[in-house]
């Protein structure tokens, strides 16, 4: 079976005679320069080593007028000549929003600095007044940034860090949340004067079930719950329960679905709030999927101090308590000890931890630990008015602490895990109301840790709903590094590789390959740079993998021009070439971007950096193929007088 | 160039159904050596400042309650992975801070280079997305093939890439390689390599079908195996050279990744010429069923 014989028949290749063939639009060397200029110039960030850095940011301090304090000029001022002081020079200094930002010559410099600024900005024994967070900053020239020119982010597998995962426990928060309301239907049906018959838990798997002695009390508790409680926030409907009329209610799926969101976006604000105690420059908390949050802390290798601050889950309630000439009713109160002293504590919440908007840890005029915070509107009016008809009445502070305890049993081989929430609930203060309280308040009798530890929880806001660590991953920073280099080197060595092999068998057109395959480097560089994408270990497995297959289109050209060069001349064969191997290109390369796609869906965390990294290798190595290797082959080929081409 | 593929098709079928009937029967007896993470559990990596004895750590892991655990070095003789499997009662979160905190007590200048815990749950979801994916990656790229050629080369493309994705979780299972997130991805990454071979032969096959009234199906499908397998060499020899330095300089990181991908490009290459080739055969095609729609003309080509 002979070449000739199909390839004499071959009905394409013959027809390209017309000499306008040879004619390349302007306008396609015009693109591919603007996008190799372009892609250049937003790569270009990545070749600045960054300065190593400290970035200090006001976390709550205040100023001698207790008004909240802003990092100026002055301040900067005085840092800076502080540190040189102690010989550290400060290489750059910058204003930030709320902080600033120092850079400094070396990594030595950097971390004694860090040292000596913790020790002058936070001392020992008192709250934490300011961040002092170790960073890495962008040397990118000024111009550069303002056309929004940046480096690639490492991931946490180059930089070093953790990666948490916590998942919402969104059934407690649900059930709490039905807890809560049940008080309120209760409160309703004693107002309309309905009797129901008193039970121990109304509230049983998100389901209130409240039971009547006869069908006809029943019917009316429907009708004056019906007023108030429906669709499409409630489902409510008639039943029995041991063997009694009965209403049954529970949330409807649209309010369930807002009740969820809402939770975890409460407890995203809560843990952005809790993160920024950490000492991190750029922490990331998102939401993952339909009920887990992922926080990712670069530079961090202590997990145990994360955990701590993240797992913690506690709010206060505060209320008032029952005086000697009270006569509150057993339902309304409950008992609480506090200093060896039982209280009655009424049910009632005045204000809650959700209505506190600031707290610091401060000693008052005696010298004494205490706990000032402020109050947001409804929490502050609520305060007043109840304060102001109440002094004299003692008041007491409810601390609520839960915690998620997980258990892990063996089941039939699988692994297990459950989460309990433990619930602690104990009083911290009861003192008497002195005066009409209102935005601003204090807790005192307190010791110091105790002040500091409510303070930090106070501020760092109650969370929705209970939340557990499910997956947590650390990455020394000697491995990052170690995982940088390695990279890089698997980048260069392949590379090198196929441009001596593209080199040595396509000749002329293996340099015309070797130029799209760099500038296909560069273009993807550019394109994560510019679109912020995260730069990890299997990122870099698959720009090399890229850097593979991006050849796949040119050698599909080259081949399709080395058969056509054996029926036509070279100016009829390169764009017949060309035009041939197009469709070819286009469906191996659309159906490969399909299973980048698909990848990039599903996966999250190594998969989905590869897969990014994959997906825009296909599209530029598709463009520098058909554009900018085909432009260049045009410049050195492209008068219809060649006789001979180097393929 | 031109060998005579289709005429000893039958030994390659026989050479990959040996190779597929071990796989699966592998995969079958053995599973896939998991990994963390899609088993859950504990994995520490800790860097010591001189030689560590793996049994001397086991000792100590042991005597701190982790029953079980596995302890080895990896890459150099100063580190040392612990895996510890789940002990009951205990909340598994800590488990990996406790272990490193033991052994940097009991050990000067300890490093904690890498510390993972993933729990049960997060693999089980894991493991199912990870499946799930294979098998949607599988239907669009048979649909699209259906759309783009004709329904025998669906059948046959996703034969090729049945094939390759079991022989290469096949080898891992024989060696008992980690399987992890990085080698699904690798695995998946294989679909799309093996999928854009098999679619440029595929390309070739219906242009000549289209071109060539002559000739036997036989006949057309090895001329076209023959045109395109310059181009299928080349490619395959270039990806094969990046993968060869990403196993020299990737390290125990990527290794898993880069040698799967090394298997699939191999298996895939050989794939898109015997198994997606010869279903078209198996499956007889003609000449007829690739004629030209009347929308689309004449040949695109100048």
């Amino acid at each position: 079976m002979a070449d000739s014989r199909f390839v004499g028949q071959n009905i394409f290749g013959t027809q390209s005679t017309s000499r306008s063939k040879t004619h390349y639009p302007r306008w396609r060397y015009a693109l591919s320069l603007l996008v190799i200029v372009v892609a250049c110039v937003y790569a270009l960030p990545n070749l600045f080593s960054p300065d190593y850095a400290i970035q200090i940011q006001t976390d709550h301090a205040k100023n001698n007028k207790g008004e909240p304090f802003e990092i100026g000029d002055s301040f900067i001022g005085q840092v800076v000549d502080f540190l040189e002081k102690n010989d550290l020079g400060v290489k750059e200094q910058e204003k930030l929003e709320n902080g600033t930002l120092l850079r400094f010559h070396t990594e030595v410099e950097r971390d004694q600095a860090k040292g000596a600024l913790e020790t002058r900005l936070n001392p020992t024994g008192t709250d934490r007044q300011f961040v002092v967070a170790l960073n890495l900053a962008d040397t990118t020239p000024s111009w550069l940034q303002k056309i929004g020119g940046r480096p690639m982010a490492l991931g946490l597998d180059l930089a070093g860090g953790i990666h948490f995962v916590l998942e919402v426990d969104i059934d407690t928060a649900i059930q709490n949340q039905l807890v809560d309301e049940s008080e309120k239907v209760l409160d309703r049906l004693r107002d309309a004067r309905i009797r129901y018959l008193p039970g121990q838990d109304i509230v049983k798997d998100q389901t209130m079930i409240i039971e009547f002695a006869d069908i006809e009390t029943r019917d009316r508790a429907l009708e004056t719950l019906g007023e108030f409680y429906g669709l499409p926030n409630y489902e409510m409907s008639s039943t029995q329960a041991s063997g009694n009329p009965a209403v049954q209610m529970s949330f409807a799926s649209a309010r369930l679905t807002e009740m969820e969101d809402l939770a975890i976006d409460q407890n995203l604000e809560g843990l952005r709030n809790r993160v920024n105690e950490l000492n991190v420059s750029e922490p990331l908390v998102q939401r993952l999927g339909q009920n887990r949050i992922v926080v990712d802390l670069p530079g961090i290798q202590d997990s145990s101090e994360a955990k701590r601050i993240l797992d913690k889950f506690a709010t206060l309630e505060f209320r008032l308590v029952a005086g000697p000439e009270d006569n509150p009713r057993p339902a309304e109160v409950e008992q609480f000890e506090y200093e060896n002293r039982m209280y009655d504590v009424y049910k009632e919440v005045i204000v809650e931890g959700k209505n506190v908007i600031n707290a610091v840890a401060a000693r008052d005029e005696n010298g004494l630990p205490t706990v000032n915070f402020t109050l947001d509107r409804p929490g502050g009016d609520r305060m007043h008015d109840i304060t102001k008809d109440n002094i004299g009445e003692p008041m007491a502070i409810l601390f609520i602490e839960l915690k998620p305890i997980v258990s892990t049993e063996l089941i039939d081989g699988e692994v297990v895990e459950t989460t309990r929430i433990e619930t602690d609930r104990r009083l911290i203060s009861v003192a008497g109301i002195r005066e009409a309280l209102s935005y601003n308040s204090r807790i005192s009798e307190l010791d110091a840790s105790e002040a500091k530890e409510l303070a930090l929880l106070l501020r760092a806001g109650a969370l929705a709903a209970p939340m557990r660590i499910v997956e947590e991953r650390t990455v020394g920073a000697s491995l990052g590094e170690e995982n940088i280099n390695r990279g890089f080197m698997a980048v260069v060595i392949g590379f090198a590789l196929v441009l001596a092999f593209m080199l040595a068998y396509y000749k002329v057109f293996g340099l015309v390959a070797n130029l799209a395959l760099i500038f296909n480097l560069i273009i993807v560089i550019a394109v994560m740079s510019s679109i912020g994408a995260t730069l990890t270990l299997p990122g870099i497995a698959g720009m090399v993998l890229t850097v593979g297959m991006a050849v796949d289109a040119n050698v599909l050209i080259f081949s399709r021009i080395r058969e056509e060069l054996k029926v036509s001349k070279p100016w009829a064969a390169i764009p017949a070439g060309y035009d041939r191997a197009f469709r070819t290109i286009l469906d191996a390369n659309l159906t490969t971007l399909f299973v980048a796609l698909i990848l990039l869906f599903i996966g999250s965390g190594p998969i989905a950096g590869f897969a990014v990294t994959l997906s825009i290798g296909i599209v530029t190595s598709m463009f520098t193929a058909i554009f900018v290797s085909r432009g260049i082959v045009h410049l050195i080929y492209g008068r219809p007088n060649v006789e001979r081409v180097w393929i | 160039m031109n060998i005579d593929f289709m005429s000893n098709r039958i030994y390659a079928l026989v050479a990959s159904a040996f190779l597929f009937v071990v796989s699966v029967v592998s995969l079958l007896a053995m599973n896939l050596n998991w990994g963390l993470d899609f088993t859950g559990g504990v994995l520490v990596e800790v860097g010591f400042e001189e030689a560590a004895d793996a049994d001397d750590i086991r000792v100590l892991v042991e005597d701190a309650g982790y029953q079980n655990a596995q302890v080895q070095n990896i890459g150099s003789e100063r580190d040392i992975v612990i895996r510890v499997p789940p002990v009951a009662g205990v909340d598994q979160s800590v488990v990996g801070d406790e272990v490193y905190a033991m052994l940097a007590q009991n050990y000067s200048g300890t490093e904690l280079l890498k510390s993972d815990y993933v729990g049960p749950a997060v693999g089980q979801d894991l493991t199912q997305q990870g499946a799930l994916a294979l098998l949607i990656a599988l239907l669009l790229v048979m649909v699209y093939i259906m759309f783009r050629f004709t329904g025998k080369f669906a059948l046959g493309a996703v034969f090729a890439l049945v094939h390759d994705i079991v022989i290469v979780a096949g080898v891992f299972s024989i060696m008992r390689w980690t399987f992890n997130l990085p080698e699904l991805a690798a695995l998946l990454a294989v679909i799309g390599y093996s999928l854009n071979d098999t679619i440029v032969v595929s390309d070739r096959i219906r242009e000549n079908f289209r071109a060539v009234r002559r000739g036997t199906a036989m006949d057309v499908i090895n001329y076209s195996l023959n045109q395109t397998l310059g181009r299928t060499l080349v490619t395959s020899l270039t990806t094969l050279l990046v993968l060869v330095a990403l196993l020299i300089a990737g390290g125990e990181q990527l290794f898993g990744f880069a040698i799967a991908l090394t298997i699939g490009v191999i298996v895939g290459t050989y794939s898109s010429i015997y198994i997606a080739a010869s279903s078209l055969l198996l499956l007889g095609i003609k000449s007829q069923e690739l004629a030209l729609p009347e929308k689309e003309g004449a040949p695109t080509t100048r």
